[in-house]
Formats: C-alpha cells, sequence, structure tokens
C-alpha cells in the first residue's frame, strides 16, 4: 500500500509521517499532498483561538468529546509557541486530552510554532488537508491569539471560535488589536468566575465598533470547559454558523480566499526557492557587501540579480 | 530546502506522581532546540505508544520513581515492538536499581539516566543517537 | 547599645583590616548564595538587627509568637519523635519492620502505603499492576489493616500515615482496628497526611477535583474534633513542595498558604477555629544549607502565628503555634557514592533539630538507588540518637538565637514569604493559583534554575560534579518480593467471599447517598470499612460522585 493509500485508509502512523514530512521537507511532501488533494475539502475547519490560559485546549477537548458522541471523526492540529532562543518548545496540550489518545478515532498533532519554511500557516494548511483525506469530518486548528503569524493560521479555518476569559485584565486589549475581527463566535469561558458579565459587555461594544459586511452577528456564549458546561449550546452556535455560511456563499469565499493565498504562497516560495537554485550565496553576498559599503544601492543590486535571475530561467526552459 | 527537529515524548507511566525530573529534562531538551510533548501524570502504555505515533517523535523518555519499572517499561517496549515502532528510541530515568538497568538495556532501552545526571549528558546521548534526515 | 559607636567600629574594620585582606587575597567568589539562592552578607553585626524588636519578634518559647520553640523547655523536656517513614510489601512484613523499628528505640510509627492505596485503587486494579507494594504497604480492606498493627497497642504509639486524597478511608479502618483491639478513638494519637493542595502542586497523588477533597478533608476535621480529640487531622506539607526543586522560601509560602485555604475551607463551613485549629500540623523539608534551614523554621513558628491570631481570631494558643515533623531532603541524596548520603542526613538533621522539630525522620542513605534496607535504616535512627543523646545541641533552647546571621535571615525569609502569601491572595488563594498553575510553574523555575547552576558547577555537589571517584555499587539493596503482587490479590478475593455482600453493598449505597447530600461522609465510611468494603469500592463510590482530577498544569 502507498503511503496516500495508507493515510485515506486511516493509517495513524502514515499520517503522522507525512505530517513530519511537510514540517521538515515540504519539497518531498508535495507529490504526496497533490494526490491527497482531490480527497480534501469534505471536513470542516473550525480555528480556536484566544489569549495564553482561557482555556482552549479544554474547550477543544470537550467539543471533541461531544463530536465524539455523535460519531464524527475529529482531527486537532495544537499549536505552541517556540523559544525564540532555541527553537525547541514544549508542546503541552496534549495533557488537557489525555482521554482522546487512545480513541482511534482522534488524531491530535501538537505543532511547534516556529522553523516551517515556508510559513506555519503552509504547514497548517498542509497538515488539514492530510487530516481531510484520512477522513476526519471536523479539524480543529487551536493556537493562541496573539501576533500576525497566528492569525495567518487561524485564517486556515472555516469558522473561527475566540475564547476568552474574565479577569484577564488588559490582555482583552490584545485581542482587540487584530482578531476581533475573524472571531465568528465569542466564548467567555470559565464564566463561573466574577466579572464574566463585564466582559461580555466589553465584547459587544467592540463588535459594534466593527463594521462587518455580513449579515452573520457573532453570538457570545458561556462555558465552563472544566465542568463541560455550556458545550453541546456551543457546538449547536457552530453548526448555525457554518450553515449560515455554507448557505450564504461566505463559506466559499473564504475558501476561495484560501485557495487564492494558497497559490501565492506556494507560487512565493518556488520562486524563492528558484532564486537560490539560481543565484548563489556568494554572489548575493557580494551585492550586500556593496551596498554596505556604499560601493551601490539595493535597488540596482536587485535589477543585477534579476538579470542573471532571468538568464537562467531561460537558460533553464530551453 | 530541509529542516528538522528531533521530537521527543516525555511521559511519565504508572502511577508515581514525581515529575521534578520529567520536567527538568523536557526543559532542558527544549533549550537544545528539540520538540518535546509532555503528556502528564498516569500514562497507560497504550497512551504512551499512542502519542508517539501521532506525534510522530524519534525518542520516548520514560521516568519512574516508584519501582515498578521492571513492569512497565518491558511492557512499553513490547507494544513497540509488536507495532514494529523499534525506530523509535527509548530512554529511561528514576529510581533504578544497577541490576535492572543492564536487563532493561538488553530488553531494548538504549540507555538508562539515573538521578543526579547532567542534562547535557541527555541532550548529547539523544542528538548523538538520533538520526533526523 | 551604641549603634552609632558600632557603625564607626564597623566602617573602620572595612576601611582597614577588611580591605587590607581583600586586596591581597580576594574571596572565593564573587556572590554567596544561600542553598535557595538568597544572596548571603560577609558578616553580620548588631547593626542588622538594629529595628529587630525582641519581644515582639522573639520572644520566648512557649509564647507567641513562638520564633523560638512551641514548648517552654523544649528538648531538655522531652526529645522529638523518632519517626521513620517506613512500609513495603504486605501487611506482615511491614508488621515485622514496624516492630523491629520499636524495639531499636523508635518512638512512633509513620506509615507508608504503596501507589495504589494512596490513589484509592484495589491491588487487581489495571493501574496497579507493577505497583503492589512497592513504595509502602498495599492496603485494600480492614483485613490488611489488622495484620499492619497486629501486636502493637494503638493506645501506646502515635501513628503517622501518609494518606492523602483516601485519607477518610485509612483514619476509618485505624480506628476499626483500634476498636477491634479494645482501644477507644478518643485515646488514639497520630497524623493523617491529608493535605490534598500539596498533591495538586508536588506529589501527583490526587483522586478527585479540589473542591470535592477540600469537602472530604473539612468533613474529617469535623468528626475528629469530636470523636478524636488526640488526632493530628492534617500534616500541611511543604515536604514534597521542597522535593520538587522548590527553595526554602517557596516551601514555606506555599505550605502556609494551603495551611490558611484549610483554615479558610473550615472556618466558611461554620467550624470554630478554635476546635480544629489545635490539630493541624504541619510537615517540613530539612534541607542541606544549615543556616537558612534553621532560620526557615523560626520564620514558619512566627508566621502562621501572626496569621492564626490576627486574620483568623484564633485564641486558643494551639491554635496559634506551628508545630511540625520534618524529613531529611530526600532529592539531596545521591546515587553516586552513596556513603556521604550519612554526612548529609546528619546535618540535614541537625538543621531539624536546631529549629525546634516535634519529630523527625532521617532519611537512609541507599534511597536514590531503591527502598531503603533495614541496615541503611537503622543509621538513620542512630544518626538521630547522636543527636539528641551526643552533641549537646538538646541542652539549651533554640541555641541559635541571637546570633546576628540567624535573626536577620529569620526576618528575610518571613517578609519574602508574606510577599508570595500577598501574590497568592490576589490570585484568589492558593486553591485559584494552583489551577492557574503559577504555584506549579514557581517551583518548576527554581528546580530547573537549581540543575543549571548545579551544570554550571555554581553549586558543588560531592561527588557528583566534583571529587568524583570510582563507581563502587552498593550491596544488600532491599527488593519487594515480586509475589506480593499475587499474593495480595488472593488475599482481596478472600475477604471479598467471606463477607456479607448484602450488607457491603447497603454500605456503598448510603455512602453514595451522604456524598450527594452535604452530610459528613466519616460515619459513613466507618460503616463501608467495618463490613470489609475494599477501598477502591469505597473510592469508587466517591468518584461517581465527586468526578476525577487530571493534571492538566503545562509546563
Amino acid at each position: 500500500m502507498s503511503l496516500t493509500e495508507k493515510i485515506r485508509n486511516g493509517d495513524s502512523r502514515a499520517v503522522a509521517k507525512l505530517i513530519t514530512m511537510v514540517e521538515n521537507d515540504f519539497q518531498n511532501a508535495q507529490p504526496f499532498l497533490k494526490e491527497l488533494h482531490q480527497y480534501c475539502g469534505k471536513a470542516i475547519v473550525v480555528g480556536i483561538t484566544g489569549p495564553p490560559g482561557s482555556g482552549k485546549s479544554t474547550i477543544t477537548d470537550k467539543l471533541t468529546k461531544h463530536l465524539r458522541k455523535m460519531n464524527k471523526k475529529v482531527g486537532i492540529i495544537a499549536i505552541d509557541p517556540s523559544s525564540p532562543f532555541s527553537g525547541g518548545a514544549i508542546l503541552g496540550d496534549r495533557i488537557r486530552m489525555q482521554d482522546l489518545t487512545t480513541d482511534k478515532d482522534v488524531f491530535i498533532r501538537s505543532v511547534g510554532a516556529r522553523g516551517h519554511l515556508g510559513g506555519l500557516s503552509r504547514s497548517t494548511q498542509a497538515v488539514v488537508k492530510i487530516m481531510d483525506a484520512m477522513g476526519k469530518d471536523f479539524i480543529f486548528i487551536e493556537t493562541v491569539g496573539v501576533g500576525q503569524s497566528e492569525i495567518d493560521v487561524i485564517k486556515v479555518s472555516d469558522v473561527v471560535l475566540l475564547v476568552v476569559m474574565p479577569g484577564m485584565g488588559d490582555d482583552i486589549q490584545v485581542i482587540k488589536a487584530g482578531i476581533m475581527e475573524i472571531g465568528d463566535i465569542f466564548v467567555v469561558n470559565k464564566s463561573d468566575r466574577d466579572g464574566s458579565d463585564k466582559l461580555i459587555a466589553e465584547i459587544e461594544m467592540m463588535l459594534h465598533l466593527i463594521e462587518k459586511e455580513e449579515k452573520w452577528h457573532p453570538p457570545i456564549l458561556k462555558t465552563v470547559g472544566t465542568e463541560n458546561i455550556g458545550i453541546d449550546v456551543l457546538w449547536k452556535e457552530v453548526e448555525k454558523c457554518t450553515d449560515y455560511l455554507k448557505e450564504s456563499g461566505e463559506m466559499f469565499l473564504r475558501r476561495k480566499n484560501r485557495t487564492r493565498k494558497e497559490i501565492f504562497d506556494l507560487f512565493q516560495e518556488s520562486w524563492r526557492e528558484m532564486f537560490f537554485q539560481f543565484i548563489s550565496e556568494e554572489r548575493l553576498e557580494k551585492e550586500v557587501e556593496r551596498v554596505l559599503k556604499q560601493n551601490d544601492n539595493p535597488y540596482n543590486a536587485v535589477k543585477k540579480l534579476s538579470a542573471i535571475f532571468k538568464e537562467n530561467l531561460f537558460k533553464e526552459g530551453e | 530546502m530541509k529542516k528538522s527537529r528531533i521530537r521527543v515524548l516525555v511521559a511519565k507511566p504508572g502511577l508515581d506522581g514525581h515529575d521534578r525530573g520529567a520536567k527538568v529534562i523536557a526543559r532542558a531538551l527544549r533549550d537544545a532546540g528539540m520538540e518535546v510533548i509532555y503528556t502528564g501524570l498516569r500514562q497507560t502504555p497504550e497512551q504512551i505508544i499512542e502519542a508517539a505515533i501521532q506525534e510522530d517523535v524519534n525518542v520516548i523518555g520514560l521516568s519512574i520513581l516508584s519501582g515498578a519499572h521492571m513492569y512497565i517499561f518491558p511492557k512499553i517496549i513490547k507494544m513497540l515492538e509488536e507495532r514494529k515502532m523499534t525506530d523509535i528510541m527509548v530512554i529511561a530515568g528514576g529510581i533504578i536499581p544497577i541490576e535492572d538497568i543492564s536487563e532493561l538495556k538488553k530488553m531494548g532501552i538504549k540507555e538508562i539516566f539515573t538521578p543526579g545526571t547532567d542534562t547535557k549528558k541527555i541532550v548529547k546521548f539523544i542528538k548523538t543517537n538520533v538520526a533526523v534526515a | 547599645m551604641d549603634y552609632k559607636e558600632i557603625k564607626k567600629a564597623r566602617e573602620q574594620w572595612s576601611d582597614k583590616t577588611l580591605k587590607k585582606v581583600l586586596d591581597r587575597f580576594p574571596e572565593r567568589k564573587e556572590q554567596f548564595v544561600t542553598g535557595s539562592n538568597k544572596e548571603v552578607k560577609r558578616l553580620y553585626d548588631p547593626l542588622d538587627l538594629e529595628d529587630l524588636d525582641y519581644l515582639k519578634e522573639i520572644g520566648y518559647p512557649g509564647d507567641y509568637p513562638y520564633t523560638r520553640g512551641v514548648q517552654p523547655t523544649m528538648y531538655r523536656g522531652r526529645f522529638w519523635t523518632m519517626r521513620q517513614y517506613a512500609g513495603f510489601g504486605d501487611a506482615e512484613e511491614s508488621n515485622k519492620r514496624y516492630k523491629y523499628l520499636l524495639k531499636n528505640g523508635q518512638t512512633g510509627l509513620s506509615i507508608a502505603f504503596d501507589l495504589p492505596t494512596q490513589i484509592g485503587y484495589d491491588s487487581d486494579h489495571s493501574m496497579s499492576h507493577g505497583e503492589v507494594g512497592k513504595v509502602g504497604v498495599a492496603i485494600d480492606s480492614l483485613k490488611d489493616m489488622e495484620i499492619l498493627f497486629e501486636g502493637i497497642p494503638l493506645e501506646k504509639v502515635s501513628t503517622s500515615m501518609t494518606i492523602n486524597a483516601p485519607a477518610a478511608v485509612l483514619l476509618a479502618m485505624y480506628i476499626a482496628v483500634a476498636e477491634k483491639q479494645g482501644v477507644s478513638a478518643a485515646k488514639l494519637n497520630g497524623t493523617i497526611q491529608n493535605d490534598i493542595l500539596k498533591e495538586y502542586i508536588a506529589r501527583g497523588t490526587y483522586i478527585f477535583p479540589p473542591l470535592p477533597s477540600m469537602r472530604l478533608i473539612t468533613d474529617i476535621f469535623a468528626y475528629c474534633s469530636k470523636e478524636l480529640p488526640r488526632w493530628n487531622t492534617i500534616s500541611i506539607s511543604g515536604y514534597h513542595i521542597r522535593e520538587a526543586g522548590s527553595t526554602a522560601i517557596q516551601e514555606i509560602a506555599f505550605t502556609l498558604a494551603n495551611g490558611i485555604a484549610y483554615v479558610d475551607a473550615a472556618v466558611k463551613k461554620g467550624l470554630d477555629v478554635d476546635k480544629f485549629a489545635p490539630r493541624l500540623s504541619f510537615f517540613f523539608n530539612a534541607h542541606n544549607d544549615l543556616f537558612e534551614e534553621v532560620a526557615k523554621f523560626r520564620a514558619a513558628r512566627k508566621l502562621w502565628a501572626k496569621i492564626m491570631r490576627d486574620r483568623f481570631g484564633a485564641k486558643n494558643p494551639k491554635s496559634i503555634m506551628l508545630r511540625f515533623h520534618t524529613q531529611t531532603a530526600g532529592c539531596t541524596l545521591t546515587a553516586q557514592q552513596p556513603d556521604n548520603n550519612i554526612i548529609r542526613v546528619t546535618l540535614q538533621a541537625l538543621a531539624a533539630v536546631l529549629g525546634g522539630t516535634q519529630s523527625l525522620h532521617t532519611n537512609s542513605r541507599d534511597e536514590a538507588l531503591s527502598l531503603p534496607s533495614q541496615k541503611a535504616v537503622r543509621i538513620a535512627l542512630r544518626t538521630q540518637q547522636v543527636i539528641a543523646h551526643e552533641s549537646g545541641v538538646t541542652e539549651t533552647v533554640d541555641p541559635l538565637a541571637g546570633s546576628y546571621y540567624i535573626e536577620k535571615m529569620t526576618k528575610e525569609i518571613e517578609d519574602a514569604v508574606m510577599d508570595y502569601i500577598n501574590q497568592i491572595e490576589k490570585l484568589g488563594g492558593a486553591p485559584k493559583a494552583i489551577e492557574k498553575g503559577f504555584i506549579q510553574r514557581e517551583i518548576q523555575n527554581s528546580a530547573y534554575q537549581y540543575q543549571k547552576d548545579v551544570e554550571d558547577k555554581k553549586r558543588i555537589i560531592v561527588g557528583v560534579n566534583q571529587f568524583e571517584s570510582e563507581e563502587e555499587t552498593m550491596k544488600d539493596l532491599l527488593k519487594v518480593n515480586p509475589e506480593i503482587e499475587k499474593q495480595q490479590i488472593k488475599k482481596l478475593e478472600e475477604v471479598k467471599n467471606n463477607r456479607d455482600e448484602s450488607k457491603v453493598k447497603e454500605s456503598l449505597h448510603l455512602l453514595k447517598q451522604a456524598a450527594s447530600s452535604d452530610k459528613n461522609v466519616m460515619p459513613f465510611i466507618m460503616d463501608c470499612v467495618k463490613g470489609y468494603a475494599t477501598l477502591g469500592e469505597i473510592c469508587d463510590q466517591l468518584r461517581e460522585i465527586f468526578g476525577e482530577y487530571k493534571d492538566s498544569i503545562k509546563i
């Protein structure tokens, strides 16, 4: 059986190996992804984001258990930040999903945020495809909601849940800056704590300030993840939202944008590779030195390098 | 272009709750540039194997201080063999008497680190013994 | 004291005597620190204590704030209780070890249970496999407990049981054994650890989530204040927090924060603080840094006295005084050159005695390698006896008081601990701080720092990162009989076959009902154990109502 056949049969080792290949050596993974692409597009991808400590993993865990009761198959991509110094990471989200580990119809993969050549969102998109092709009905992408790269990642999903909790202090400001706009459903987790109503009011106010073209008004729901409170209601809202997105054509539009971005990213990456294929490190270094010493400027340097690039490209064509 | 990172599953099998060592090692491996998947206490062999598969780790690091190692470690090794996962290197740590160490190594545990081991030694051991693409 | 004059003299000393020497012979290190990384000055003198009010801050032993000790005569009256933690294999084997220890002059028993017992599983549970009888004795039912204390008169010994999540069940079994011996509950002396918060923080043998666990604890407080007036209902433990890698300051801070949480819970339940607080006891670690440890114990006593008096309005002096058990630090024992551990243990034990401990366990030299052998345990006990009878440190009360260094450090530790306690208060108290992972992360940071310091040789561990020598393997290590598990399972079956099944079912059913109401569960547990319901069966009833806790704190 080929690797892709194994994946389509739900073989978790094959899936895991291809994911590793995606992370480490995208070029080699491409032929497999190419084959798998035709089987993709069925899974609904749910992004779960929010500040650290808001309970994203717990919500993911509980939603997955909820879906398992309905016999749905689930994939989980848990992204954790990496150390900016060593590039290493402690990926700890699984600790909140211990009971899911031995469930054959759940596949969890922890991903370190750094060290993805071509970007984390490209890797994530490929992992989504692999899990989709292995037959998952729902795929969760879980990541901390700060910074542009995380926002890019979360844009890989069809529906986005934004998880917050009372008593975060200034963290709400972090959310406001950039990611309020992408939340389809707001989850106030740990809502048994003081301040949850105040937080809901704050979110409502902020939502008013954001002008959205869509008719979908993001609901704000209360949960207590650890106690499994509010999970079924939350899932009903996710279903409602996906129904809306499908019917309104918004889902199609989102996927279209995503595909456009994917093509563009891949294109950019392949040109990047070609750049290094055609232009030697020494050649580049030479230009850098010249610009640094004020013997030339970057604009001329690009012109020169472009000329070499084109020349090589034509040669390649012949 | 390629970029590989060593992935390590750090697990506490059995009922033992002493996780100081496991956590210190996890941090040290992270600081050495590895990706460490930490799964918490009271892991069954089945949970450890399944997590190792899904996470496609190069190394499984096990820690037991309760004296149950001669029961639990062989069980994990046997399961790895049954599922043809012997490409994963297994290392272990904890309070493990010398005569048990040689027996466990014969069974297939690559190395055993007792209390007081320098974490740099463990990092070096992993880096020398794991071939990543 | 004329501080002006002293100040002048010190400046003179510093400018002349000291400078001359420093110019020619620089010190060994740029900075000197304690075992907990607190800076140690070159010299302490009266100026360090200029602001210290002796009567308010130090006072007299047996009087508030108990800095100098909880009794006015301390070890001149009687020595601390020498209590070696022991237990392994099955009840018969442990019973033999206890009798041996009592015969050798030990004055109290300390029961170690195996992990299945500590986590409320019977020996035949799938998770128990390989763990039965390993780190302590296996107890499945009252039958095992009867064997464990066979021939030991329970009205004469004081028994400490290291049991937490299922403490109520083991206590009930102990009471039932006493009854069979004809000893009434009111006469029983001893301690259950019963400290669940530190299990979430550092030790890991939890069963239920925090809220119902706290309820079990307050149920025990209430029950014992009526039925077992001489029983220590909890041993609030810093020992394991320290073993997990905390500093001395963190050990005290997190332990006292947990203590505050227990008192808070009991008071909220309507218990009178002076009814239950006299039975609270503590359990600390004695680590390597001799002076820091002594100061730590003194600071802990002072802090608890202030907390109980000022925050909880306790009036009974017994509620206010912090009594504690000490164990030498297991994490300092090395597998390399294990005989050196005897010396480490001696210094640590000395710190506990100079710090005014009420009871003491000294570790055995082979514990970094395996469970302790009988011979090693005897040396450990002899260490205590040498300190008690030969060293002379017991002849006066709190002999280090008045040392500029000790007093200054006592004060510094007190202040640093208060900072932590205030921080934890801001997070909503210890249970919330644990839920958030704050306490766990603080400890992990210290543990990692310590490890790095050792690896960078900023800390020297003799035989480990300096003065290494050819390894000699240690012989005569203790091996637990591998047949124990099978035998224990067989015994369990026998118990189940010889009991009144309908009575067991009924009592378990009633317990479950009580657990889901707000009734005190203790009497119901008593009924269950007397009918030989097993530990696992009892805990399963509670699991159904309370749920189970899962470790979920990221590193």
